[in-house]
């Protein structure tokens, strides 16, 4: 009879192989959730409607490269577009004449060309005689930053880089125009 | 508890392979379009069926989850006119896919890529289901009746390290006294 029938050692419950495996499930499950949660938070993030406007660079189909900080000191009109669109078209000789009414008062106005053909979206800005500079969001960069449901879209971003005014459907000049006075504190 | 453990280092060994295999196809360079003046297709040469065949490797940028061969917006519309002047110029279909991508992004492309973070797709659910069945093989084999009869022995006793030594020594005494 062993003596020490109380105090000896005993093998541990579980082999090391075992507590591996769980280790290397849970790393699974976990990264599994992480993606989900990354997907979710990707979906149900809404436009900004305050606060500093993300900054980006357009590249223009005239060949401009355009910085939204580098605009700092003027109010920008950002609107998200395309040829494909049938509700842009229905503001797109607003946005040009307020660009014309505007454009020596300090605002700026840029249109970001949404998922659209090269060709379609210069006769779409020919048919509407738009003259403010238009360049395509490649790789849906910039829409993906203002995290846009569709197009249209416009937001207007005062002379401080903020974000002043949202809007996600068409606009007429009237709204525009009486959005623009508010940035310029007018 | 042996075989469990040389199943679980088997399935640990499998999965390990895995993610050296998905890190040799991340770091590995993407096959590039061969070099060369392409040669363009004489225009009505391109037939709808070589539009389509491309098309349905490529998702419409708008709408969700619709393959821009069957998507009857006016946008895939035109993104098929694209892809017909393109493969009239002499684009490969690489060449073709690639424009997509830069335009639109990597969620135009119907199969992910194999490298970057697209990579986690083609890794995550080969590894998932590696240690969903990893976790099934264990569980049946606990479940069978070998197994159960294992479990079922009377456990071991637990341990008396923990406890106040005098008594420990006191209980030693009286289990030889009664042994003896």
């Amino acid at each position: 009879m062993n003596e020490n029938v109380l105090t000896q050692e005993r093998e541990p419950t579980a082999a090391p192989g075992v507590r591996w495996g769980r280790v290397v499930v849970w790393i699974v499950v976990g990264l599994v959730l992480v993606f989900l949660a990354l997907g979710l938070i990707q979906a149900f993030t809404t436009q900004p409607t305050a606060g500093k406007a993300p900054d980006f660079t357009l590249n223009t189909y005239e060949g401009q490269q355009i910085t939204l900080s580098d605009l700092r000191g003027q109010v920008v009109v950002i609107n998200f577009w395309a040829s494909w669109c049938a509700p842009c078209a229905e503001e797109a000789d607003d946005l040009e004449f307020a660009w014309q009414t505007y454009k020596d008062q300090g605002v700026m106005f840029l249109g970001i060309d949404y998922v659209d053909s090269e060709d379609k979206a210069l006769e779409y800005l020919a048919r509407y005689g738009i003259t403010y500079p238009n360049g395509p969001d490649l790789r849906t960069q910039i829409s993906d930053l203002y995290h846009i449901k569709g197009v249209p879209e416009t937001f207007i971003v005062d002379r401080e880089g903020n974000i002043v005014f949202f809007q996600q459907a068409p606009l007429t000049f009237e709204q525009l125009s009486a959005e623009i006075d508010k940035a310029l504190g007018q | 508890m042996n075989a469990i453990n040389v199943y679980v280092k088997r399935s640990l060994l499998a999965i390990g392979l895995l993610g050296i295999v998905g890190v040799a196809l991340s770091i590995a360079p993407s096959v590039q379009a061969q070099d060369g003046v392409p040669t363009p297709i004489p225009p009505g040469d391109v037939t709808d069926d070589q539009v389509n065949e491309l098309a349905e490797q490529l998702y419409c940028p708008v709408c969700e989850n619709i393959p821009l061969d069957v998507c009857g917006t006016q946008a895939c519309a035109d993104w098929r006119d694209e892809i017909r002047t393109m493969l009239e110029e002499g684009r490969s279909e690489d060449e073709i896919k690639q424009y997509f991508v830069d335009r639109y992004g990597r969620r135009v492309l119907a199969t992910p890529e194999t490298r970057g973070l697209d990579l986690m797709l083609w890794v995550l659910p080969v590894v998932g289901v590696a240690a969903g069945a990893g976790v099934l093989v264990v569980a049946l084999r606990r479940m069978a009746p070998g197994a159960l009869a294992a479990q079922a022995e009377p456990r071991a006793a637990p341990r008396y390290d923990t406890l106040d030594p005098e008594y420990v020594a006191r209980l030693e005494q009286e289990m030889k006294e009664f042994t003896s």
